[in-house]
């Protein structure tokens, strides 16, 4: 009894462990995302470093706190590798992060030193899955069976005129079918209703511009950036978090890494008709509107020491109507909801396109099916009601809906 | 007690076929059709249905046929570090105007101000705010500011040539250099005056105020050696003797005194045995905001002023009993003089007359006021124009020996009260420069314009109460080629600074980087715990009292020339399009000054009486005011509460079209009206009045919207209250009792189920009221529960709170001929009412109510509307969509509170159609680009066609409800505030989550105010979400359904 006990204990004791690592490393790759990919690579140079081996290259766990802590007061003590590192990097201070405690930043180094460049998945030769598209043979079953139908008719009724001429009865005249009342009443109806429909969807559909892919000044490629090199968004979407708009960043956020990275090394780009589009040349545009100049590495000044940037015009691609109240930081902020949600699979798309309707109903659908935060938001405690039913057993959450999330003036007013 | 009555005005009084006509007929306009029989009778001709059919087709396919416009998203280049797009920043700053001065936080959305408060760190004004405070932001976005500066009336590109010119115009030795001002109150200014001076010595420096406090600064000056203002504590005063001080609208520093005025009128029914409310006198001429606060009212003619200190003085001092020649006046006086025996007393007088401002002296003196209500070591540095200085200056000029004025916050050519023969002088000066941010009556006989920043655009400090510093914060760039005044002044006395780093260094210099910067993020500088020091009187009093009885008014009639608390002196304020439209608290005229008048004389001796043809109709009879020479035409508005003898006409009207499009040429002015007695300003006249056989249209908004006798007030006076708090709990037992029980269930607890006296259940007794007062399932309400209290007794009329509701909610302005219409869009306005015998002044007794959507929880509009536009929310709001309202107005007709306003015009070009835009030639530049500024982007700008109404500023509501969910924390009172509510000075608003018990709109109704909670209608059964608070006068006698009371006695 005793042993079984011990087992069962030391086994317990065993996967808590196991299961700390591995919510260490998992940890390690969130906070590395969120703090360190916008310019930090694992493995490749960019705007800072490739991490992975740091273990083996700095001198202590310890300078590695203190370097992410506070980089520059490391290398005002004149620790000897942080000046050749800071050298090395064209003196290029890396951001301080004072409020990474020590674990969170083991974390973050037992992501990089076990981080492995992942597989690309190949697609498997002739192993397309995509189901066929059936509609076509439908219509010509659909047509054949129209004509022979028709043919039958046809038919049917010279039949009936041979036989009613052999038994002696008059044939009635033929009406044409232009003059059919009952062919023109069914056509009349059938305009009507389909062009009613054509109308009032087109008045639904009035100022939806779902898929809408406008050329943008710069050939700028989520995918390169969030996919490819898995930027966290907040870093250039700064509002997300506390702000009505996400904001589009300003050409000087670009410039934190752009000022290193001048040259578009990835795969080729190709625009949405195919055209191969230059990334370096790209980049120079960029250089153009931040007003950098590349070939002396510094910003071009005015005569105050002003930098001369002119802002980047952005064809808006997500318009919501004028009257329509949208937070973004109550989505991502408080309600947890992904990017993707509403922006579809931006990480794999070279030129955005809007992904959703942004309709009305969209965001009414969302509302009902979505569930808050309703335990762990303490803002949530005030609805006693449904704490008990949770409590009771009744229901196993609460949605947007249920508080109200349908209501007209929780987004227009 | 039921029976009580309250009149909006004599028509309503006295409800004549024309008012009855006016109320029936909601909407007040004319069909634009001429309806002929033939029209109505004939039928459509086929070819025009074909036509219409044709052209409704080509519309339709037209309108489907639109794409959508390409928008750009355009981020910062760089962007600012603490600007988030979409997040407000604040900013602490101060309001200055003429002296008057109140801290202020100031919102910026995207680098701009839109919204103004008060700093509630700001001991001084607690947060307070005033309507021209929170309309400086429509101010600053002012089309007509001038672009740059101007020489010779034309623009000029450069300083250079300007400040060569002056430089050389001042040195040039042909006669005295001036520089004219109005009251600073700014030590850096200070300093950079003073080194103007020390750079030509012979330059002299000239202070004036349009309205002048030079009789209380000469008397102090007698009375206790020193020309200021004391700090008069109202919130000290138990007894407050005003003699025809407007303090809580315009007098000195209004906003404070408000503030301190409201602390003891904020009752607490339940510890009423225990409670100590103060009481306010008010003898005057005329009815003044302050004189309809009061508690006591007495009226006499301004001249009669001294005649009543003197009577005041030798009551306090001997005992002597009054002999005024009224006896309502001789027995307030006797009333009054008791109480401020008593001890913390207040005396204060809005005369200008050295001579009654030293017997008022002498009394607070007497009284032991000072060291106890009033200050001497904070004295207040809002005024300090002297006006025989003035006059002297304008002497010189005419005489010639003016070389060089510089002007700053004065235009005398318009406020002085001989502004033609300023500028005969002005014409007699070599150089002359305005700092005047418009091309105004003066600035166009400048030859050169140097305009100043706003003061939303300008670094600077305060010091309006010694010792007690708030800073100026630039809240957004300057919008044009402006200066500051300090910085042209530097200029030209050689100096190589500028005002910002002299007014850092002086700052620093004397705090200290570390406090300096926590100083201008906290916007002021106060003593912890200010000390207070008396003085003591040493003035000839009996001189005084000779001198100022002595004065005697000659003519049957006088005019008293006041400011109203909206445009103040003038100004600038003149063209600001929310001010103009701000109804007058005691008048509720728009868009005009006028001619107030007692309904007795209007009636019997000008024909301009109600019956008839004054009140209902807007054509109102126009009437020549003769002084001196001088004369006005101008119409008349009968106001009850006026003494029968004295008419009264603001300022800040009749003005040049270089003020603005706004203010060009509306009303009349009438500074030159103003006397001189050879000392000071006297703003009362001997005044000749001449029916005409003129009328003209004014804009009364009195009766729109009425709610046509039903008893939406109640008042107490505070004895009876005290005696018995819980009559307005019986009342309100007895008119819903029956809808207490539910239908199926027996009558057996009856009365006493809710508990009697301070056991009343209040929360029970509407909880069953709301359950069994309907037939209707009752929602459940969980969660939040938005509710408003207001207290109608620290609600003085200022009518701050409907400036920050058009601030807040894109409110539109409709100009005066919507206005006279019944169009205006206002969604909070203050209704003033009156009870009393409107024949005797004395007996007008004044309340004012805020009235705004009560967002029903059983709202009648709801149920009404065809596509379900207006509909409830689950946190109680009465919602309103825009963009589903199809304009039927079925949900006006139905509110039984007239608070829904409805979209006659597209007011601000928001309708999709173009050239739709109403325009009227006054109100339009509020629709230019850069006036646009001002709209809050988070509230939509309604179209043409739409209904709209308060929305409990849920654009707020959202943004709190979002920050306690980053938080994680329950929604409590910090995280939310309306506009109105956190506008008010006198804290009268009190706003909520009802649900909470912790929140303090749940305390005031169901703990601590209990006895004087009452809803409006309460009996037809609505569930308004709007509580009030009933109103307690501290007087004997409340007129309403007293004997004095002419309508209680119709009704008995």
């Amino acid at each position: 009894m005793f042993k079984r006990v011990s087992i069962i204990a030391l086994f317990a004791v065993l996967m808590v462990f196991s299961g700390f690592t591995q919510a260490n490393a998992q940890d390690g790759k969130a906070l590395f995302q969120a703090n360190c990919a916008s310019c930090h690579n694992p493995v490749k140079d960019a705007t800072g470093p490739a991490l992975q081996g740091i273990t083996g290259r700095a001198p202590s766990t310890e300078w590695i706190h203190k370097w992410v802590r506070n980089s520059a007061a490391l290398i005002a003590s004149g620790d000897k590798h942080a000046n050749e590192i800071y050298n090395k990097w064209n003196k290029t201070a890396m951001t301080a992060f004072p409020s990474l405690k020590d674990e969170e930043i083991d974390a973050i180094v037992k992501y990089v030193e076990e981080y492995k460049v992942p597989v690309e998945a190949k697609p498997e030769a002739g192993g397309t899955t995509k189901e066929a598209d059936n509609t076509w043979i439908y219509v010509l079953v659909t047509i054949i069976l129209a004509i022979l139908a028709l043919i039958l008719i046809r038919i049917n009724k010279g039949l009936h005129k041979v036989a009613n001429t052999e038994q002696g009865i008059p044939n009635t005249k033929d009406v044409p079918l232009k003059r059919n009342k009952v062919f023109i009443a069914i056509t009349g109806i059938l305009v009507l209703i389909l062009a009613g429909y054509w109308m009032v969807n087109g008045g639904v559909e009035m100022g939806r511009q779902q898929n809408y892919m406008p050329k943008q000044p710069i050939f700028y490629s989520h995918k390169v950036h969030a996919g490819v090199n898995q930027i966290n968004c907040q870093y250039c979407h700064a509002g997300v978090n506390d702000s009505r708009q996400a904001m589009i960043p300003s050409t000087n956020v670009c410039m934190n890494c752009h000022k290193q990275i001048s040259e578009y090394t990835g795969e080729q780009l190709f625009d949405h008709e195919g055209n191969k589009v230059d990334g370096t040349a790209q980049i120079q545009e960029l250089y153009k509107y931040a007003g950098w100049d590349a070939a002396k590495k510094d910003y071009k000044r005015d005569a105050q020491g002003k930098i001369q940037a002119t802002p980047i015009k952005w064809t808006k691609i997500h318009n919501l109507a004028d009257f329509v109240y949208f937070n973004h930081s109550q989505h991502v902020n408080v309600g947890k909801v992904q990017c993707q949600t509403c922006h579809g699979p931006i990480q794999e798309m070279d030129e955005v396109k809007q992904f959703e309707s942004l309709s009305m109903g969209w965001c009414i659908n969302c509302h009902r099916e979505t569930k808050v935060d309703f335990k762990n938001n303490n803002y949530y405690s005030i609805f006693e009601k449904y704490h008990q039913e949770i409590k009771d057993g009744k229901r196993d959450g609460v949605t947007e809906a249920e508080l109200g999330g349908l209501e007209c003036q929780k987004c227009h007013y | 007690m039921s029976q009580k009555r309250y009149w909006k005005g004599i028509e309503e009084l006295e409800n004549t076929p024309e008012y009855q006509q006016s109320v029936a007929n909601e909407f007040n306009e004319e069909l634009p059709l001429n309806l002929s029989d033939n029209l109505l009778n004939a039928t459509t001709p086929r070819r025009d249905f074909l036509k219409f059919l044709g052209f409704s087709t080509l519309a339709a396919t037209v309108a489907a046929s639109c794409e959508m416009p390409v928008r750009k998203a355009i981020p910062y280049a760089i962007k600012p570090e603490d600007i988030t797009p979409g997040v407000p920043n604040y900013y602490a700053s101060t309001f200055v105007d003429n002296g008057e001065c109140v801290p202020a936080v100031v919102k910026t959305r995207d680098g701009r101000p839109i919204m103004i408060e008060g700093n509630t760190l700001s001991k001084v004004t607690e947060g307070g705010t005033s309507a021209r405070m929170i309309a400086a932001t429509l101010s600053l976005y002012d089309k007509t500011r001038l672009r740059q500066p101007h020489v010779d009336g034309k623009p000029v590109d450069t300083f250079d040539a300007i400040d060569q010119a002056v430089i050389n115009g001042l040195s040039a030795g042909n006669g005295a250099a001036y520089l004219l001002t109005g009251t600073i109150i700014s030590p850096t200014t200070e300093q950079v005056i003073a080194q103007f001076l020390a750079k030509y010595p012979s330059a002299k420096h000239v202070t004036y105020d349009p309205i002048s406090y030079t009789g209380i600064l000469l008397a102090n000056e007698a009375s206790y050696g020193s020309r200021m203002i004391p700090n008069y504590m109202f919130d000290k005063a138990k007894t407050v003797f005003s003699l025809g001080a407007d303090f809580l609208g315009t007098w000195i520093s209004p906003v404070e005194y408000s503030k301190g005025y409201t602390k003891s009128r904020k009752i607490v029914s339940k510890d009423i045995k225990t409670f100590e409310m103060n009481k306010h006198y008010q003898v005057e001429g005329m009815l003044s905001m302050t004189g309809a606060n009061a508690d006591e009212r007495a009226t006499c003619r301004p001249s009669e002023y001294g005649k009543v200190a003197a009577a005041l003085h030798a009551a306090v001092v001997t005992g002597a009993a009054p002999n005024t020649g009224s006896k309502n006046l001789d027995k307030l006086i006797t009333k009054a003089a008791a109480d401020l025996k008593k001890g913390n007393g207040l005396v204060v007088s809005g005369s200008n007359d050295v001579n009654v401002q030293i017997i008022i002296n002498a009394i607070n003196s007497a009284i032991g006021a000072n060291g106890t209500t009033i200050d001497f070591s904070n004295v207040a540095k809002n005024k300090k124009g002297i006006d025989a200085d003035m006059v002297a200056l304008v002497n010189a000029m005419n005489a010639g020996q003016v070389g060089a004025l510089l002007m700053h916050g004065v235009n005398p050519i318009y406020e002085y009260f001989e502004g033609e023969k300023f500028a005969a002088g002005l014409a007699k000066v070599k150089t002359t420069v305005s700092f005047s941010d418009r091309l105004d009556e003066t600035a166009q006989k400048c030859k050169y314009v140097v305009s100043d920043h706003h003061w939303l655009e300008s670094w600077g400090d305060t010091e309006a109460k010694a010792n007690h510093i708030s800073f100026i914060q630039p809240t957004i760039a300057p919008l044009f080629k402006t200066r500051a005044f300090q910085d042209s002044l530097l200029k030209w006395s050689g100096a190589t600074t500028s005002y910002h780093d002299m007014f850092n260094a002086y700052w620093v210099g004397k705090l200290g980087q570390a406090t300096f910067d926590q100083a201008l993020q906290d916007g002021i500088i106060e003593p912890a715990t200010p000390s207070i020091s008396g003085a003591s009187f040493s003035g000839n009093v009996n001189d005084a009292i000779a001198k100022a009885t002595a004065i005697k008014g000659a003519t049957e009639y006088e005019v008293e020339i006041f400011q109203t608390a909206s445009l103040g002196a003038g100004g600038a304020w003149s063209n600001n399009p929310w001010l103009q439209e701000l109804p007058d608290p005691i008048t509720k005229v728009a868009w005009d000054n006028y001619v107030m008048m007692s309904p007795k004389t209007a009636k019997e001796k000008f024909d301009a009486e109600l019956t008839s043809i004054n009140q209902v109709d807007p054509k109102k009879r126009v009437l020549k005011v003769t002084v001196g020479k001088k004369e006005v035409m101008l119409p008349v508005i009968v106001t009850p509460g006026m003494h029968h003898n004295v008419i009264a006409i603001a300022v800040g009207y009749g003005r040049d079209k270089g003020v603005g499009m706004a203010a060009a040429d509306l009303g009349k002015n009438v500074y030159p009206l103003v006397g001189y007695n050879g000392q000071t300003f006297v703003y009362s006249a001997d005044a000749k009045v001449e029916k005409t056989a003129d009328f003209y249209p004014v804009a009364v908004t009195q009766t729109h919207n009425s709610a046509e006798n039903r008893p939406i007030i109640y008042e107490y006076s505070l004895e009876e209250f005290k005696k018995n708090p819980y009559e307005l709990i019986d009342e309100r037992r007895e008119a819903i009792e029956h809808y207490l029980i539910a239908p199926n269930e027996e009558h057996h607890e009856g009365h006493d189920a809710y508990g009697k006296g301070d056991k009343f259940d209040a929360k029970k007794f509407e909880e069953d009221f709301r359950k069994n007062g309907t037939h209707y399932p009752v929602h459940e309400s969980m969660g939040l529960h938005w509710a408003m209290s207001i207290d109608l007794n620290s609600c003085t009329g200022c009518g701050a709170c409907v400036i920050a509701c058009h601030a807040e909610n894109n409110v539109s302005v409709v100009g005066k001929d919507r206005v006279i219409k019944v169009q205006e869009m206002s969604w909070l306005k203050i209704d003033r009412y009156f009870s009393g015998d409107p024949n005797d002044p004395d007996t007008i007794q004044t309340v004012f109510q805020p009235m705004l959507c009560q967002h029903c929880d059983n709202a009648p509009c709801e149920n009404v509307c065809p596509v379900s536009a207006t509909n409830h929310s689950s946190e109680g709001l009465n919602q309103m969509a825009y963009n589903r309202c199809i304009g039927t107005k079925y949900c006006a007709n139905n509110c039984p509170f007239k608070v829904r306003r409805f979209n006659w015009f597209d007011w601000n070009d928001a309708d999709c159609f173009e050239d739709n835009l109403y325009s009227d030639g006054r109100r339009d530049d509020i629709n230019d680009d850069l006036t646009r500024m001002v709209l809050n982007p988070d509230v939509t700008v309604r179209s043409r066609g739409v209904m709209e109404k308060c929305s409990f500023c849920v654009q707020r509501l959202q943004d709190g409800k979002l920050k306690a969910k980053k938080e994680g924390t329950p929604l409590k009172d910090h995280h939310v505030s309306t506009a109105c509510q956190s506008a008010c000075g006198g804290g009268c608003i009190t706003f909520g989550n009802v649900n909470d018990k912790e929140s303090a709109v749940f305390q005031d109704r169901y703990v601590n105010n209990k006895e004087r909670l009452f809803y409006m209608l309460e009996s037809i059964h609505v569930l308004p979400n709007v509580s009030y608070l009933s109103k307690i006068r501290n007087t004997d006698e409340v007129m309403n359904g007293s004997e004095k009371d002419e309508v209680y006695k119709q009704h008995i």
